[in-house]
């Protein structure tokens, strides 16, 4: 592992983060933290006829697990909840075009994933699975 | 300047010559764990090799040879703390174990409900932990001195926190985020004028200088064999001789037993009676070759080696925008570890990039969150240093600073 997962995509949206805040009355909300590392990240969703019509997270932590929020939040928009809750970890690693980022990092990519799944199975009432974001 | 005491010692280290990406590796975590020199890897194999055996109940050559190895690393160990007697050194996995150890056996047999235990706010989850499921199991309270946050412990009033039901204190030597050397011997004659028993965490004292268990006059001394060259799954549990042959024993099986009918069993004398089972005879045997290593070296040059090296850095990283190092004003501190904060760049991001440079530092809370709460951040980045560093390996953290900026800005 070394810079070459800092790709110009995570470090454009580290850089100019898309998507950040909160909502007010938001239907899905949900927060996590990776306790190795301390980075953090919450994601607010408006629904609007069970479509994602407004979303925003927030939180700190390092270049990619920010970055790697930030890229999600965009690739939502408009996504049925079903679609929230069937999107794959693949989908969000492609788009950070860092297929291969280590055990030591992924942990970090893929916290904001995680964090969706958390409220979206809030939302359904559906019971999370062991490993979320997987 | 020049750090020349330890010239080519990166030689009596293999791992050295590796190369990762055709970069050797520069290795600032030894904090976390050292390297280890040819004569400690030596040391396993040839165990190996030509004495592999169960010690202490073989009538046979190599085990009567085993065991002596095994004792002679006990004596040589003894010798490095200077300890009264080999008889008051119980090996244990680990400083970990040996917290544990303490914990489940003395805590038990001697404090009750209502007693209070003190720590430090600058104290390893290993020595915070184990003290706070024995408060909850008895019902104790922990007590902690505080920290300031040049990273030295506040002890104008320790004569406060010493009095009513203060009964046991357990503090590190040194600060494994910051290289805080704590004035112990002070601290700990203080808490005896109270009756209070002590245990200090030497996890990260004992690698980097020389110490004495008797001048410090601690009842309870752990370390780690693997921060001091030694192979990992080896530590060391000092121990007042009164005090550790009046304790109960840890784990119960072979070894630690003189005599065991079906219903009954009386224990072995001290050491033995607190080492139940196979032990691990290679580590022993392997950190009495890293201490003689040491020993070969001087405690008093690493030490000071340690210390220019830190120095080094400091000047060096003063010319760096935005570089902050913690607890620098402390003047009372090891040199062996330097956290630091650059600019708003995260530690893993740091690391990470560093990484690419096969550069190796840590980056995280270094099991110590509460001293991070005070520090106000979620984390640092953590160069520590041992004797195989030299300024090459800081020059290398430099220039790989530099990168981390220019990647991420
Ligand atoms: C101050 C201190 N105490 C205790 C420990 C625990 O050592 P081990 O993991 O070898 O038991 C460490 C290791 O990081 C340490 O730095």
């Amino acid at each position: 592992m070394s810079d070459d997962i800092y790709k110009e995509i995570i470090l454009d949206h580290y850089r100019n983060p898309r998507n950040k805040g909160k909502l007010t009355d938001p239907d899905i909300s949900a927060q996590d933290n990776n306790p190795v590392c301390g980075d953090r990240i919450s994601i607010d969703i408006t629904l609007k006829d069970n479509v994602v019509s407004d979303i925003k997270f927030d939180g700190e932590g390092c270049a990619i697990s920010q970055s790697s929020a930030s890229i999600l939040t965009d690739m939502l928009m408009d996504k049925t909840v079903d679609e929230l809750s069937k999107f794959t970890k693949d989908e969000l690693l492609e788009e950070l075009g860092t297929p291969s980022l280590g055990p030591a990092r992924i942990k970090c990519a893929l916290l904001s994933l995680k964090v969706l799944k958390i409220g979206t199975y809030q939302y359904l009432g559906t019971e999370l699975p062991e490993d979320p974001e997987n | 300047m020049s750090i020349s005491n330890f010239q080519d010692i990166k030689k009596d280290f293999p791992i050295f010559s590796r190369k990762i990406n055709g970069k050797n590796i520069i290795y600032l975590d030894s904090a976390a764990t050292t390297q280890k020199p040819n004569e400690v890897i030596n040391s396993i194999s040839d165990y190996y090799k030509n004495y592999n055996s169960n010690i202490h109940r073989g009538i046979y050559s190599i085990s009567i040879e085993a065991t002596e190895l095994y004792e002679n690393a006990r004596n040589t160990l003894a010798k490095f703390i200077n300890a009264n007697s080999s008889r008051e050194l119980v090996f244990t996995r680990n400083a970990t174990e040996a917290i544990n150890l303490v914990a489940n056996t003395w805590i038990p047999s001697n404090l009750k409900e209502g007693d209070s235990i003190i720590l430090t706010e600058m104290e390893h989850h290993s020595n915070l932990v184990p003290w706070q499921i024995i408060a909850k199991k008895l019902k104790l309270n922990l007590k902690f001195i505080k920290i300031q946050t040049d990273g030295s412990l506040i002890l104008d009033n320790l004569e406060e926190l010493f009095k009513e039901n203060a009964k046991f204190l357990s503090l590190t030597h040194v600060s494994n985020v910051l290289g805080t050397i704590n004035p112990i011997k002070d601290i700990i004659s203080k808490a005896h004028n109270h009756g209070i028993t002590t245990l200090v965490d030497a996890a990260q004292s004992v690698p980097h200088m020389s110490v004495d268990v008797q001048t410090i006059d601690s009842d309870f001394f752990v370390f780690s064999g693997h921060k001091m060259l030694g192979p990992s799954g080896i530590g060391v549990l000092h121990t007042k001789k009164k005090i550790l042959e009046n304790m109960e024993p840890f784990l119960y099986g072979g070894d630690m037993i003189s005599n065991v009918s079906l219903n009954d069993a009386q224990w072995n004398e001290i050491p033995w009676k607190f080492e139940a089972g196979t032990p691990n005879i290679v580590g022993a045997i392997g950190l009495g070759k890293a201490v003689d290593y040491l020993n070969n070296l001087g405690m008093s040059n690493v030490h000071k080696h340690e210390q220019e090296l830190y120095s080094y850095a400091v000047e060096k990283f003063s010319d760096l925008k935005e570089f902050k190092i913690f607890g620098l004003e402390n003047k009372n501190s090891t040199g062996c570890v330097m956290s630091f904060s650059y600019s708003d760049f995260h530690p893993h991001d740091i690391a990470s990039i560093l990484d690419g440079e096969s550069i190796a530092v840590r980056a995280g809370h270094h099991c110590a969150q509460p001293l991070m709460e005070k520090l106000g951040v979620p984390a640092t980045t953590r160069a520590s240093f041992y004797v195989y560093n030299d300024e090459s390996d800081i020059d290398k953290l430099f220039d790989g600073l530099q990168k981390v900026r220019s990647v991420l800005t």
